[in-house]
């Protein structure tokens, strides 16, 4: 319990979010284009996380699918901004020792003619430290 | 009119045409476009978690240069524009970030925000103004059907990045018409192409974009312009129904303008 609240408080502030704020409308999970790809969605990040129920969220693949495309931030009426959640989340994984998502031997395999360096360098600033 | 400019790694690389267009039409348009010396890469994503610094610093450093230059600073990549913005914001607002930063980089002068930051077609919306370019047009796109590709990064967070109404934006189809061409609204125009995501998952990008794609068609748009290349790349490489052409948006104002050669 002691370890999850730490846990949680280091996502807050990381995050800098108040999951208080949220009144479960949904409207974050309505209008994000990654919905299908995550098992949990925007408005289950924050309330998992104002429950302190946050170890399925570190394992779960929506970390890495979550686009920061900040239509849950823009749209949000309460201005909770889950899309800070699922950032500090998946840096509360990629911080700790090897638990990079992401590394250069995955690389050469994802390359093709055109792919632009723009795309690597964002998917190491997301996927790794 | 003169600016200091950044053109970032992509557009050295990959995206020469989007830098290119800028430069040549930006000198039709009787404007300097001066690219800071020994800049570095942007970092491609705004780090968003609140104790981030050493991630900023490239960003700050850029800045610094266009405020010691006496100039306002224009970038041309929607990611590079959203990373360099919202650090200028953080560097402004945040004070945990300006402190840390400054103490860190002792800069002759230290930083907080002062450079005002223009993406490309803002310079063009509110410095030289799309009536005057519409004047300078020698070649106008007459009848040509162009739908306008936001995506998020030039739009969202509209707090900081103060560049349009996120949820109905102008700006890119006022720039359509001021070249002589039709707008065509679609209902996708900001939504994701799928970004980074694709180094993850290639037909997450597909799905996303085949949408985008899908909806351009349906309002019946017939070529479609962006100001980023990781968008450009989802959307030419990665759609695998509608195959809609997708140019920078500087190489048709470089056509228009008679100076695309
Ligand atoms: S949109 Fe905002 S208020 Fe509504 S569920 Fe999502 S986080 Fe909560
Ligand atoms: S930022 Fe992430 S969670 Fe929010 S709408 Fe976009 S993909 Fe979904």
């Amino acid at each position: 319990m002691s370890e999850n609240t730490n846990l949680k408080e280091s996502i807050l502030r990381t995050s800098g979010v108040n999951p208080k704020k949220c009144m479960k409308c949904g409207k974050c999970s309505g209008t994000c284009p990654a919905f299908d790809e995550m098992e949990y969605h925007p408005h289950q990040f924050v309330a998992m996380v104002e429950k302190g129920n946050i170890e399925p969220l570190l394992n779960s693949k929506s970390l890495y699918y979550c686009l920061t495309c900040f239509a849950c931030v823009e749209r949000c009426p309460r201005s909770v901004e889950p899309a800070k959640l699922v950032e500090a989340v998946r840096l509360e994984v990629i911080r700790q020792q090897n638990q990079n998502h992401l590394t250069a031997n995955d690389i050469p395999a994802k390359l093709d003619s055109e792919i632009p360096q723009q795309a690597l360098v964002s998917a190491f600033r997301k996927y790794a430290k | 009119m003169n600016f200091s400019y950044y053109p970032g790694c992509t557009l050295k690389t990959k995206a020469k045409d989007l830098d290119k267009y800028a430069v040549e039409s930006a000198k039709a348009l009787g404007v300097t476009l001066d690219e800071i010396g020994e800049w570095q890469c942007c970092g491609g994503v705004y780090p968003v978690a609140k104790d981030e610094i050493a991630t900023k610093l490239s960003s700050v450093r850029t800045l610094v240069s266009a405020r010691d230059a006496g100039k306002d600073l224009v970038t041309v990549c929607s990611a590079c524009h959203n990373v360099i913005k919202r650090v200028n914001y953080d560097m402004q607002h945040d004070e945990n970030v300006q402190l840390k930063v400054n103490n860190y980089a002792q800069f002759e002068t230290p930083y907080h925000g002062e450079t005002n930051v223009l993406h490309y077609l803002e310079m063009l919306r509110d410095v030289v103004g799309f009536d005057k370019i519409k004047e300078k047009v020698t070649n106008p796109l007459t009848g040509r059907k162009i739908g306008a590709y936001y995506g998020c990064l030039l739009l969202r967070p509209s707090k900081e990045m103060a560049f349009d109404d996120p949820e109905n934006p102008t700006i890119m189809e006022d720039f359509i018409t001021a070249l002589g061409a039709t707008p065509v609204v679609y209902a996708q125009r900001n939504e994701c192409c799928g970004g980074y995501v694709t180094v993850e998952d290639k037909s997450f990008a597909t799905k996303r974009c085949n949408a985008v794609m899908a909806s351009a068609a349906e309002y019946g748009v017939e070529e479609l312009i962006t100001a980023c290349p990781l968008c450009m790349y989802n959307l030419k490489e990665n759609s695998t129904d509608h195959q809609l052409p997708v140019h920078y948006f500087t190489e048709l104002l470089a056509e228009a303008l008679g100076v695309k050669e």
